[in-house]
């Protein structure tokens, strides 16, 4: 069977592990090709570890073991200049681009928090987005192919959760600044048949989630734990759950969705 | 392999339109259907009704796939007549997994202190009470299978206000905060529940003359084409389209009762061209 996505180029930010790759092995599934993007370093208010050359040269082997290809490269999405040579080397070797994940993201969450977290997560979780966006825009108008977008926000971008210090004040206002974003695209972009959505997770099963600072930081704070629980009986969602969303929004199933908040979320923010 | 083999859905308003349009995709993916419709007129509609022809051509189309399906002439409006229904088409096919609550009208459109006793009670006894006793005879079905998706349809008017419709506006309001609260009661039993809301769909529910009259109000009837009021329709989306395919509703529906979904739930899901958020 054909897949959903063949003949396809997918422009995908933090690409290298967690639910980027996710997105990318989901998408090339489907028959697309990849543009990966990561940053593959640590930046210093981000209290876990964070992705490195080899974890996005894996991503690269998973895609080209599904016969797709894939052009991958070391970018900052807080760095435009970086980042358009990156996007305008992958569509030279790739062809012009379909898709947009803008996916990167950090959550600076500590218990020693410093004041620089607020900027450092907006700088990547909101202007990344929009830098991201930014890059690919102009080629995607000027293909007159239409297009489609993603933006990953979370359920910190429907509801103020996410805590009292600058990192987490920060995320959760980047994740709600985001929503703005993509309903101006949206509108924007509607004239282009270029469709812009975001989808909110809850809690998933990735690096970003899972390590012991974040671990520490929910145990601190039973409240906040339990104020994270969601209304299905699950306490986290896989990263291929995110992938599912985000293929129905870039596939023709959903040709007509654009302008949309979708939680992927076990029913979270209908909970609250 | 299909994405929903082995499933069972619950199709209301199945003979024709949206309906019949979820029969066919869903079947298409392995799923077995149980369908009513009242194939009946509806007093206060405008528009020829469903026929008990139109219900045969669904079954036709179904079975065409070699799926099964238990086609049932029941309203929405009777809760024994629904419940029997849903009852017997389990014991035939075995199970149930899936509910799409699609049947509805359009009513007559009037300004609403020109809407008359019946419009209004006709109105809600279909698109929110039919909802609600097609959920609830269907919801011990589900629980026995151990989970499910029911997906309601609701309507960008039942996120945004539409002059002439404060009844169909206030119906399709009505099941949003139906499928909340039952998205939290069922949550524990692992029953997802959402609500997609189309743009206008290129159904007998908006092409036709009561409709065209509402768009086109300044053009003579004989100048009121599909094109002329397709312009119109085409002015409430932000996408350069007049109207969605029941297809592309159908779509969201397979999407949302697919595995694919599996922690989607409690979402209002828009398939309206950017219509809500322009």
């Amino acid at each position: 069977m054909a897949g959903q996505l063949e003949g396809k180029v997918a422009f995908i930010t933090g690409a290298a592990r967690g639910q980027g790759r996710s997105h990318a092995i989901r998408l090339a599934q489907e028959g697309a090709d990849i543009i990966a993007v990561d940053i593959c370093k640590q930046i210093d208010t981000v209290g876990y570890q964070m992705s490195t050359p080899e974890d996005l040269a894996e991503t690269v082997s998973q895609v080209e073991a599904l016969d797709r290809r894939i052009h991958a490269v070391e970018a900052d999405v807080r760095d435009r200049a970086a980042l358009q040579a990156a996007f305008d080397a992958g569509v030279a070797e790739l062809g012009p681009v379909d898709i947009v994940l803008a996916n990167a993201g950090i959550a600076p969450l500590s218990l020693n928090p410093v004041p620089e977290e607020w900027q450092d997560v907006l700088d990547v979780n909101l202007t990344g987005v929009y830098n991201t966006v930014e890059v690919a825009k102009p080629s995607m108008i000027e293909g007159g192919r239409g297009g489609a977008i993603v933006i990953t926000s979370s359920t910190a971008g429907l509801n103020g959760i996410g805590g009292n210090t600058p990192g987490g004040l920060g995320y959760t206002a980047a994740k709600h600044g985001v929503v703005g974003l993509m309903r101006s695209y949206a509108n924007q972009l509607a004239e282009h048949s270029i469709r812009v959505n975001t989808v909110h997770p809850t809690g998933v099963d990735t690096p970003m989630v899972v390590n012991d600072v974040m671990q520490e930081f929910l145990e601190a704070d039973p409240q906040m734990g339990q104020a994270m629980a969601n209304a299905l009986p699950v306490p986290m969602i896989d990263a291929v759950d995110i992938s599912n969303a985000i293929l129905y929004l870039v596939s023709d199933a959903g040709r007509y969705v654009t302008g949309v908040t979708l939680p992927v979320d076990a029913g979270f923010t209908n909970k609250k | 392999m299909g994405r929903l083999d082995g499933k069972v859905a619950f199709i209301t308003g199945v003979a024709r339109g949206q309906g019949r349009s979820h029969a066919i995709r869903l079947a298409q993916e392995g799923a077995d259907i149980i369908g009513v419709d009242i194939c009946e007129p509806v007093p206060t509609n405008n528009i020829p009704p469903a026929t008990e022809a139109d219900m045969a051509e669904t079954v036709r189309l179904v079975e065409a796939l070699d799926r099964r399906i238990i086609a049932t002439k029941a309203d929405v409006r009777d809760y024994d007549a629904v419940k029997a229904a849903v009852d017997e088409g389990v014991a035939e096919l075995g199970r149930l997994d899936i509910v799409a609550a699609n049947a509805g009208i359009a009513g007559t459109p009037n300004p609403a202190e020109n809407l008359s006793e019946e419009d209004w009670t006709t109105m809600i006894d279909i698109n929110l009470s039919g909802v609600w006793r097609s959920i609830k005879a269907a919801i011990p079905h589900l629980k026995a299978a151990g989970r499910g998706s029911i997906i309601i349809t609701s309507s960008t008017a039942g996120l945004n206000a539409y002059q002439n419709l404060a009844h169909y506006v206030s119906a399709k309001h009505g099941v949003v905060g139906l499928m909340r609260t039952l998205a939290l009661e069922l949550a524990p039993d692992m029953i997802r529940v959402n609500s997609v809301h189309p743009t206008s769909v290129d159904t007998d529910m908006i092409q036709n003359e009561t409709i065209y009259g509402l768009f086109a109000p300044d053009l003579e009837p004989e100048e009121r084409t599909r094109e002329a009021v397709g312009e119109r329709f085409a002015t409430l989306n932000a996408l350069p389209v007049p109207w969605v395919e029941a297809v592309d509703i159908s779509n969201a529906v397979l999407f949302l009762a697919s595995d694919e979904a599996r922690y989607i739930t409690g979402v209002a899901l828009p398939v309206d061209a950017g219509q809500t958020t322009k």
